[in-house]
Protein backbone atom coordinates (compact mmCIF):
# COMPACT_ATOMS: atom_id res chain seq x y z
CA UNK A 1 0.00 0.00 0.00
CA UNK A 2 1.12 3.38 -0.77
CA UNK A 3 2.65 5.14 1.71
CA UNK A 4 0.39 7.86 4.09
CA UNK A 5 1.38 11.17 2.76
CA UNK A 6 -0.32 12.74 6.03
CA UNK A 7 2.40 10.62 7.92
CA UNK A 8 5.25 13.64 8.74
CA UNK A 9 8.36 10.97 7.20
CA UNK A 10 11.97 12.02 8.03
CA UNK A 11 12.27 14.46 5.75
CA UNK A 12 8.91 16.07 5.37
CA UNK A 13 8.33 17.07 2.09
CA UNK A 14 5.67 19.72 0.99
CA UNK A 15 2.01 18.25 0.38
CA UNK A 16 1.71 21.08 -2.73
CA UNK A 17 4.08 23.31 -3.93
CA UNK A 18 4.02 26.42 -2.18
CA UNK A 19 5.70 29.96 -2.71
CA UNK A 20 8.64 29.32 -0.63
CA UNK A 21 9.86 25.91 -2.49
CA UNK A 22 10.10 27.82 -6.18
CA UNK A 23 12.92 30.03 -7.31
CA UNK A 24 12.64 33.36 -8.16
CA UNK A 25 13.24 33.39 -11.80
CA UNK A 26 13.58 37.30 -13.25
CA UNK A 27 10.07 36.93 -14.72
CA UNK A 28 8.56 35.39 -12.19
CA UNK A 29 9.37 38.43 -9.87
CA UNK A 30 8.93 41.01 -12.03
CA UNK A 31 4.98 39.29 -12.75
CA UNK A 32 4.47 39.70 -8.84
CA UNK A 33 6.12 43.11 -8.66
CA UNK A 34 3.28 44.10 -11.39
CA UNK A 35 0.52 43.31 -8.92
CA UNK A 36 1.74 44.79 -6.02
CA UNK A 37 3.01 47.87 -7.66
CA UNK A 38 -0.65 47.66 -9.34
CA UNK A 39 -2.41 47.64 -6.01
CA UNK A 40 0.33 50.36 -4.60
CA UNK A 41 -0.79 52.91 -7.32
CA UNK A 42 -4.36 52.31 -6.89
CA UNK A 43 -3.64 53.65 -3.41
CA UNK A 44 -1.74 56.67 -4.74
CA UNK A 45 -4.41 57.77 -6.65
CA UNK A 46 -6.65 58.70 -3.35
CA UNK A 47 -3.23 61.14 -2.72
CA UNK A 48 -3.98 62.91 -6.38
CA UNK A 49 -7.45 62.96 -5.78
CA UNK A 50 -6.24 64.40 -2.46
CA UNK A 51 -3.84 66.95 -4.28
CA UNK A 52 -6.54 68.09 -6.67
CA UNK A 53 -9.43 68.34 -3.94
CA UNK A 54 -6.94 70.67 -1.75
CA UNK A 55 -6.10 72.84 -4.86
CA UNK A 56 -9.84 73.81 -4.80
CA UNK A 57 -9.77 75.18 -1.26
CA UNK A 58 -8.45 77.79 1.01
CA UNK A 59 -4.53 77.81 1.47
CA UNK A 60 -4.86 76.05 4.54
CA UNK A 61 -5.86 73.05 3.36
CA UNK A 62 -3.25 73.12 0.51
CA UNK A 63 -0.75 73.89 2.84
CA UNK A 64 -1.55 71.30 4.48
CA UNK A 65 -1.45 68.60 1.51
CA UNK A 66 2.43 69.89 0.75
CA UNK A 67 3.54 69.56 4.73
CA UNK A 68 2.20 66.24 4.76
CA UNK A 69 4.07 65.25 1.50
CA UNK A 70 7.27 67.07 1.80
CA UNK A 71 7.28 65.11 5.69
CA UNK A 72 9.88 62.59 5.79
CA UNK A 73 7.14 60.10 5.90
CA UNK A 74 5.86 62.01 2.64
CA UNK A 75 8.38 61.99 1.14
CA UNK A 76 9.45 58.06 1.46
CA UNK A 77 5.41 57.10 0.76
CA UNK A 78 5.97 59.38 -2.34
CA UNK A 79 8.91 57.93 -3.09
CA UNK A 80 7.63 54.14 -3.68
CA UNK A 81 4.97 55.81 -5.45
CA UNK A 82 7.16 56.90 -8.04
CA UNK A 83 8.94 54.06 -8.48
CA UNK A 84 6.08 51.88 -8.36
CA UNK A 85 4.23 53.74 -10.99
CA UNK A 86 7.76 53.79 -13.36
CA UNK A 87 7.70 49.90 -12.93
CA UNK A 88 4.28 49.36 -13.12
CA UNK A 89 4.67 51.51 -16.63
CA UNK A 90 7.09 50.09 -17.86
CA UNK A 91 6.64 46.79 -17.05
CA UNK A 92 2.76 47.26 -18.31
CA UNK A 93 4.21 48.21 -22.12
CA UNK A 94 6.06 44.57 -21.57
CA UNK A 95 3.40 43.14 -20.96
CA UNK A 96 0.98 44.81 -24.04
CA UNK A 97 4.30 44.18 -26.33
CA UNK A 98 3.95 40.18 -24.86
CA UNK A 99 -0.18 40.74 -26.07
CA UNK A 100 1.01 41.61 -29.64
CA UNK A 101 3.37 38.59 -29.77
CA UNK A 102 6.63 39.73 -29.24
CA UNK A 103 9.33 38.80 -26.63
CA UNK A 104 8.01 35.83 -25.41
CA UNK A 105 11.22 33.89 -25.63
CA UNK A 106 12.54 33.04 -22.47
CA UNK A 107 16.67 34.97 -22.85
CA UNK A 108 14.27 37.94 -24.57
CA UNK A 109 11.37 37.55 -21.54
CA UNK A 110 14.34 37.45 -18.56
CA UNK A 111 16.51 40.68 -20.33
CA UNK A 112 13.48 42.80 -20.73
CA UNK A 113 12.52 42.09 -16.84
CA UNK A 114 16.03 43.05 -16.00
CA UNK A 115 15.71 46.42 -18.04
CA UNK A 116 12.63 47.40 -16.57
CA UNK A 117 13.71 47.09 -13.27
CA UNK A 118 16.64 48.73 -13.88
CA UNK A 119 15.19 51.74 -15.82
CA UNK A 120 12.53 52.24 -13.26
CA UNK A 121 15.20 52.54 -10.17
CA UNK A 122 16.66 54.96 -12.49
CA UNK A 123 13.57 56.98 -13.28
CA UNK A 124 12.29 57.12 -9.84
CA UNK A 125 15.64 58.06 -8.43
CA UNK A 126 16.28 60.94 -11.40
CA UNK A 127 12.23 62.18 -10.50
CA UNK A 128 13.30 62.77 -7.10
CA UNK A 129 17.05 64.43 -7.30
CA UNK A 130 15.26 66.45 -10.12
CA UNK A 131 12.77 67.54 -7.47
CA UNK A 132 14.54 68.48 -4.55
CA UNK A 133 16.76 70.27 -7.03
CA UNK A 134 13.99 72.33 -8.54
CA UNK A 135 12.26 72.70 -5.27
CA UNK A 136 15.04 72.90 -2.51
CA UNK A 137 15.57 70.06 0.02
CA UNK A 138 12.22 69.54 1.94
CA UNK A 139 9.86 71.26 0.03
CA UNK A 140 8.89 69.22 -3.04
CA UNK A 141 5.26 69.04 -4.97
CA UNK B 1 -17.47 14.39 -27.08
CA UNK B 2 -18.37 17.74 -26.65
CA UNK B 3 -20.33 18.65 -23.05
CA UNK B 4 -20.34 22.89 -24.80
CA UNK B 5 -24.02 22.97 -26.10
CA UNK B 6 -23.53 24.64 -30.10
CA UNK B 7 -25.63 27.83 -28.53
CA UNK B 8 -22.76 28.48 -25.91
CA UNK B 9 -19.86 27.80 -28.13
CA UNK B 10 -21.26 30.45 -30.83
CA UNK B 11 -21.90 32.84 -28.39
CA UNK B 12 -18.22 32.89 -27.15
CA UNK B 13 -18.77 34.05 -24.03
CA UNK B 14 -16.94 31.32 -21.98
CA UNK B 15 -17.33 30.54 -18.28
CA UNK B 16 -17.51 33.84 -16.55
CA UNK B 17 -20.57 34.43 -19.29
CA UNK B 18 -18.74 37.75 -20.14
CA UNK B 19 -16.34 36.56 -22.73
CA UNK B 20 -12.80 38.90 -23.14
CA UNK B 21 -14.53 41.92 -21.70
CA UNK B 22 -12.74 42.42 -18.86
CA UNK B 23 -9.33 41.08 -20.55
CA UNK B 24 -9.98 43.47 -23.23
CA UNK B 25 -10.82 46.99 -21.01
CA UNK B 26 -7.88 45.71 -18.87
CA UNK B 27 -5.67 46.60 -22.31
CA UNK B 28 -7.43 49.50 -24.17
CA UNK B 29 -7.32 51.33 -20.50
CA UNK B 30 -3.44 50.31 -19.81
CA UNK B 31 -2.80 51.40 -23.47
CA UNK B 32 -4.71 54.79 -22.70
CA UNK B 33 -2.66 54.97 -19.71
CA UNK B 34 1.10 54.84 -21.62
CA UNK B 35 0.68 58.45 -23.27
CA UNK B 36 -1.18 60.08 -20.03
CA UNK B 37 0.86 58.44 -17.55
CA UNK B 38 3.58 59.71 -18.96
CA UNK B 39 2.05 63.38 -19.59
CA UNK B 40 1.32 63.05 -15.86
CA UNK B 41 4.74 62.65 -14.78
CA UNK B 42 5.81 65.77 -17.10
CA UNK B 43 2.71 67.86 -15.12
CA UNK B 44 4.32 67.07 -12.05
CA UNK B 45 7.42 67.68 -12.38
CA UNK B 46 6.65 70.75 -14.44
CA UNK B 47 4.58 72.30 -11.21
CA UNK B 48 7.02 70.77 -8.58
CA UNK B 49 7.70 74.31 -5.98
CA UNK B 50 4.90 76.00 -7.27
CA UNK B 51 2.42 78.03 -5.47
CA UNK B 52 -0.81 76.67 -5.60
CA UNK B 53 -2.33 79.52 -7.62
CA UNK B 54 0.56 78.55 -10.29
CA UNK B 55 -0.82 75.03 -10.50
CA UNK B 56 -4.58 76.09 -10.30
CA UNK B 57 -3.55 78.01 -13.40
CA UNK B 58 -1.99 75.30 -14.64
CA UNK B 59 -5.44 73.01 -14.70
CA UNK B 60 -7.24 75.73 -15.82
CA UNK B 61 -5.74 75.24 -19.28
CA UNK B 62 -8.40 73.28 -20.65
CA UNK B 63 -6.01 70.96 -22.84
CA UNK B 64 -4.43 69.98 -18.77
CA UNK B 65 -7.59 70.08 -17.29
CA UNK B 66 -9.12 67.45 -20.43
CA UNK B 67 -5.54 65.75 -20.08
CA UNK B 68 -5.76 65.39 -16.08
CA UNK B 69 -9.29 64.30 -16.14
CA UNK B 70 -8.73 61.34 -18.43
CA UNK B 71 -5.80 60.59 -16.71
CA UNK B 72 -7.96 59.85 -13.76
CA UNK B 73 -10.98 58.37 -15.43
CA UNK B 74 -8.40 55.95 -17.22
CA UNK B 75 -6.68 55.14 -14.04
CA UNK B 76 -9.51 54.95 -11.97
CA UNK B 77 -11.15 52.07 -14.75
CA UNK B 78 -7.96 50.30 -15.11
CA UNK B 79 -7.59 50.39 -11.34
CA UNK B 80 -11.06 48.30 -10.62
CA UNK B 81 -10.80 46.06 -13.39
CA UNK B 82 -7.05 45.51 -11.69
CA UNK B 83 -8.03 44.97 -8.51
CA UNK B 84 -11.02 42.85 -9.30
CA UNK B 85 -8.51 40.34 -10.57
CA UNK B 86 -6.22 40.07 -7.40
CA UNK B 87 -9.72 40.00 -5.55
CA UNK B 88 -10.46 36.93 -7.75
CA UNK B 89 -7.45 34.80 -7.36
CA UNK B 90 -7.09 35.26 -3.20
CA UNK B 91 -10.34 35.71 -2.16
CA UNK B 92 -12.38 32.11 -2.39
CA UNK B 93 -15.32 33.01 0.18
CA UNK B 94 -18.62 34.19 -1.29
CA UNK B 95 -19.24 36.89 0.77
CA UNK B 96 -15.98 38.45 1.78
CA UNK B 97 -15.84 38.21 -2.17
CA UNK B 98 -18.27 40.17 -3.21
CA UNK B 99 -17.83 42.67 -0.01
CA UNK B 100 -14.12 43.62 -1.05
CA UNK B 101 -15.23 43.71 -4.98
CA UNK B 102 -17.74 45.93 -3.55
CA UNK B 103 -15.42 48.31 -1.98
CA UNK B 104 -12.92 48.42 -4.92
CA UNK B 105 -15.75 49.59 -7.11
CA UNK B 106 -16.85 52.31 -4.17
CA UNK B 107 -13.30 53.42 -4.24
CA UNK B 108 -12.91 54.03 -7.72
CA UNK B 109 -15.93 55.75 -8.21
CA UNK B 110 -15.18 58.03 -5.57
CA UNK B 111 -11.29 58.38 -6.42
CA UNK B 112 -12.28 58.98 -10.00
CA UNK B 113 -15.77 61.17 -9.12
CA UNK B 114 -14.06 63.36 -6.42
CA UNK B 115 -10.59 64.06 -8.67
CA UNK B 116 -13.41 65.17 -12.07
CA UNK B 117 -15.03 67.09 -9.19
CA UNK B 118 -12.44 69.06 -8.24
CA UNK B 119 -11.09 69.65 -11.60
CA UNK B 120 -14.28 70.86 -13.27
CA UNK B 121 -14.54 73.17 -10.32
CA UNK B 122 -11.41 74.70 -10.94
CA UNK B 123 -12.90 76.70 -13.98
C1 LIG C 1 -2.16 54.84 -13.19
C2 LIG C 1 -2.71 54.02 -12.35
C3 LIG C 1 -2.70 52.50 -12.49
C4 LIG C 1 -3.27 51.69 -11.58
C5 LIG C 1 -4.01 52.11 -10.32
C6 LIG C 1 -3.05 50.34 -12.03
C7 LIG C 1 -3.47 49.22 -11.34
C8 LIG C 1 -3.40 47.93 -11.81
C9 LIG C 1 -3.80 46.75 -11.09
C10 LIG C 1 -4.36 46.72 -9.67
C11 LIG C 1 -3.60 45.68 -11.90
C12 LIG C 1 -3.91 44.21 -11.59
C13 LIG C 1 -2.63 43.48 -11.31
C14 LIG C 1 -2.75 41.98 -11.49
O1 LIG C 1 -3.76 41.49 -11.96
O2 LIG C 1 -1.79 41.30 -11.14
C15 LIG C 1 -3.09 46.17 -13.14
C16 LIG C 1 -2.78 45.39 -14.24
C17 LIG C 1 -2.23 45.85 -15.40
N1 LIG C 1 -1.75 47.13 -15.63
FE1 LIG C 1 -2.05 48.72 -14.41
N2 LIG C 1 -2.34 50.33 -13.21
C18 LIG C 1 -2.11 51.65 -13.53
C19 LIG C 1 -1.40 52.10 -14.63
C20 LIG C 1 -0.96 51.30 -15.66
C21 LIG C 1 -0.16 51.77 -16.77
C22 LIG C 1 0.36 53.18 -16.99
C23 LIG C 1 0.06 50.70 -17.58
C24 LIG C 1 0.87 50.77 -18.83
C25 LIG C 1 0.83 49.95 -19.81
C26 LIG C 1 -0.61 49.53 -16.98
C27 LIG C 1 -0.66 48.26 -17.51
C28 LIG C 1 -1.24 47.17 -16.92
C29 LIG C 1 -1.41 45.87 -17.54
C30 LIG C 1 -0.97 45.48 -18.95
C31 LIG C 1 -2.04 45.05 -16.60
C32 LIG C 1 -2.46 43.58 -16.76
C33 LIG C 1 -1.41 42.69 -16.22
C34 LIG C 1 -1.83 41.25 -16.22
O3 LIG C 1 -2.77 40.88 -16.93
O4 LIG C 1 -1.21 40.46 -15.50
N3 LIG C 1 -1.20 49.95 -15.80
N4 LIG C 1 -2.95 47.55 -13.07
Amino acid sequence: MADNPQVQTRHPRPLSPFLTVYRWPVTMATSITHRVTGVGISAGLILIAWWLVALTREPEQYDLFVWVVSGPLGQIVLFGFVWALAFHLLNGIRHLMWDMGYGFKVPTANKTGVLVVTLSVLLAIGVFVFAHMEAGVGAPL
Amino acid sequence: MKLETPLHRVQGLGAAHSGTTHFWRQRVTAAALVPLTIWFGYAVLHLIGAQQVMVLSFFQHPLNMALMGLFMLAATVHMVLGLQVVIEDYVHTEGTKILLLLLARGMGWLIGATALIALFSMR
